[in-house]
């Protein structure tokens, strides 16, 4: 029979390595000491159209994540989509900044880009981006490369 | 049925005619369809539960094969009750084991596990950890079940001298017909759920009841058959050829 | 046609029988809930258990851990190098570890290790009169034996899984970096941009607290429940594991669908 003090000792130890492991996942694996606890303010921008952008892609300015993407849905008064992002709020950016949507690689997956404009205002918590960029769709890009061959090779009557 | 207070009775009968159920009955396990049952005034089957957990604190049962919680020693056996139900401090509970395993003789045995003991010294041990709380009411299933010559012996002395120097009612359910003639106060005998017989071991002893002889002197054949009611032998056989 | 009226009958008594014993351990359940006041003031009691439940199933979720984190990063490597992204194995590893392996594979392990003798300790109990002799004792086994033990259960549960996670993501990052060769930083970073707190770890511990909650109720009841004689108690300690092991399963899917959110 195990004595009691013993025993606390043992259920002790698993608590704590229990717990240990935690806080490895959260740290170490997730990385929740840079991000997602700390504070943020959110920011809307809408977009003609935004590829394959899902919630939760990251939001970054000149390659490094700032936020991510907490919600897309499309809106239907102006038929575009409507998206909100949740930025760290160590990161300001003036008012005029504009969101792009990229790829990371030619197949990977899409972001959202922020460039940083030049007004002397910062952004606060609800304002929506006024400069947006599509995202590249890869069969537009192809049938408007083929479209301006045709064009080229063709009787030239239809400038673009 | 009436059960005297201070006295050791014992209530008899063939395996399977109602003796458990009816200590179930006083212990408030089962409710009976009819009737009722009175401990100290109280009617059992209508108490709610907080009473009757208070109820039980003044009973003591010593279960068939001791019932002792495997994964304590002899000694938190003996002291359980006591941590459950008093504010009593440590000093005052390890006395009071003691005390009561010092009862049953097995003073020495504190801090071993039930595993280790013997049939007979595990029985000591339950009868020890069932009067923890002094109990009024004692209630033995089948104390001898099971042990050997010796072993019985010493239990059946244990069961009396705990009763009188308690001062508490003890019922002993049981079959083993000798032992139990030579230790209580009176008897019961049941069949199938119903008293048949009841008076002093003298009584019982010089009964002239067809049953009740045949059981005290265990004879094979009687009122009660020694055959399974089943169809004519003679007939059973010769079905089987078909 | 009385053939097909017999079929119809065994079905339904099934069916009944069925529902009786759900009907049965939800009763059980919210006794449970109802005595786990006086186990948490006697918290010696559940401390004993987490002993049982969790200490003792410490070695087979480590070493599970490790060698499903191995494999992971093995089979990992060998399915991402095709498309050369070899560097997006940690990814992998403890996406798959933390959402969905951990929490499983742990709460089938913690079934058969703990659950199983969870059921088989009660059942015993029960088998020699302990539990009787403990409620004619005015002590309800309901709040001295059950609720420990189902309380144990579940705070054992989720520390498990996280054992079981973090250990895997060792055993990949192990197999990965240290034996293939993948780059050590991008194997941390990439992970670190990819598993988010809230939607990965946090789901992952919601799982494994569910799973506790499954596998410990399966178990106490089937233990209280248990005919009381050695082929009951066996019988009933095999119905854990199965009903167990089959209850993480269904409620990982349910879970999952539940949290499924990123269309």
């Amino acid at each position: 029979m195990m004595s009691r003090k013993e025993l606390d000792l043992w259920v002790g130890v698993f608590v704590a390595i229990g717990i240990g492991a935690l806080l490895f996942l959260s740290m170490k694996v997730a990385n929740l000491s840079s991000f997602s606890a700390s504070e943020t303010y959110q920011i809307k921008a809408k977009f003609d159209n935004i590829g394959g952008l899902k919630p939760r892609a990251p939001v970054k300015a000149a390659g490094v994540v700032v936020g991510r993407v907490s919600d897309v849905h499309f809106d239907n008064v102006t038929f575009e989509a409507a998206v909100t992002f949740l930025v760290d709020a160590r990161y300001q950016f003036p008012r005029d900044t504009s969101a792009k949507i990229l790829t990371s690689g030619l197949l990977g997956e899409q972001y959202i880009g922020l460039s940083a404009g030049g007004d002397s205002v910062n952004l606060k918590t609800g304002d929506t981006l006024k400069i947006t960029q599509s995202a590249v769709v890869l069969e537009n890009l192809i049938s408007q490369f083929l479209y301006s061959k045709a064009a080229d090779g063709g009787t030239n009557d239809n400038k673009k | 049925m009436t059960i005297p207070r201070g006295k050791v009775v014992a209530i008899m009968g063939l395996s399977g005619c109602g003796k458990t159920t009816l200590l179930r009955l006083i212990g408030g396990w089962l409710r009976p369809s009819v009737g009722e049952v009175r401990v100290d005034g109280e009617v059992v089957n209508h108490l709610d539960h907080a009473a009757l957990f208070s109820l039980r604190r003044r009973m003591g049962m010593l279960f068939q094969f001791g019932a002792l919680f495997t994964d304590m020693t002899v000694f938190e056996n003996v002291a359980f009750q006591m941590r459950e139900h008093t504010a009593l401090s440590e000093d005052q509970i390890r006395d009071l084991t003691l005390l009561k395993l010092q009862a049953v003789g097995l003073r020495g045995a504190a801090q071993l596990l039930p595993s280790e003991l013997s049939g007979g010294m595990a029985r000591r041990v339950a009868l020890a950890r069932s009067i923890a709380l002094d109990p009024m009411l004692m209630m033995y299933d089948e104390p001898f079940a099971g042990l050997d010559p010796l072993s019985l012996g010493v239990i059946g002395q244990l069961i009396r001298r705990l009763n009188d120097a308690l001062g508490a009612t003890s019922i002993i359910v049981t079959h083993d017909v000798t032992e139990a003639l030579a230790l209580v106060d009176y008897v019961y005998f049941m069949a199938d759920g119903a008293v048949i017989a009841h008076g002093t071991p003298d009584d019982i002893r010089a009964s002239k009841e067809a049953f009740v002889h045949q059981f005290v002197y265990g004879e094979a054949d009687g009122p009660l058959p020694f055959q399974y009611p089943a169809t004519e032998y003679r007939q059973d056989l010769f079905e089987s050829v078909h | 046609m009385s053939r097909v009226s017999e079929i119809l009958r065994t079905m339904g008594a099934r069916v009944t029988n069925w529902v009786w014993r759900l009907g049965f351990a939800s009763r059980f359940f919210w006794l449970i809930i109802a005595h786990s006041g006086t186990s948490f003031r006697r918290f010696h009691l559940i401390i004993r258990e987490v002993y049982f439940a969790g200490v003792l199933s410490l070695v087979i979720i480590l070493v599970s851990g490790l060698f499903v984190g191995m494999v992971l990063g093995l089979q990992g490597y060998d399915t991402l190098v095709r498309y050369g992204s070899s560097e997006a194995l940690g990814v992998l590893v403890s996406l798959s570890l933390i959402r969905e392996l951990g929490p499983v594979v742990a709460g089938l392990l913690f079934a058969s290790r703990a659950g199983s003798a969870i059921t088989a300790e009660i059942g015993l109990m029960k088998a020699t009169e302990q539990l009787a002799a403990m409620e004619m004792m005015a002590v309800d086994p309901i709040a001295r034996v059950v609720a420990p033990r189902f309380w144990a259960g579940v705070i054992s549960m989720p520390l498990l899984a996280a054992l079981f996670s973090a250990m895997g993501v060792f055993g990949g990052y192990l197999v990965g970096v240290r034996l293939i060769g993948v780059d050590e930083g991008s194997f941390w970073s990439q992970m670190q941009a990819a598993v988010d707190f809230r939607e990965d770890v946090m789901n992952g511990v919601a799982k494994s607290f569910v799973f506790g909650i499954a596998i410990t109720w399966i178990a106490v009841f089937e233990g209280y429940d248990a005919p009381p004689t050695a082929e009951g108690v066996s019988g009933a300690t095999t119905r854990t594991v199965v009903t167990s092991s089959l209850a993480v399963l269904a409620l990982d899917f349910v879970m999952t669908a539940l949290m499924f959110r990123g269309v």
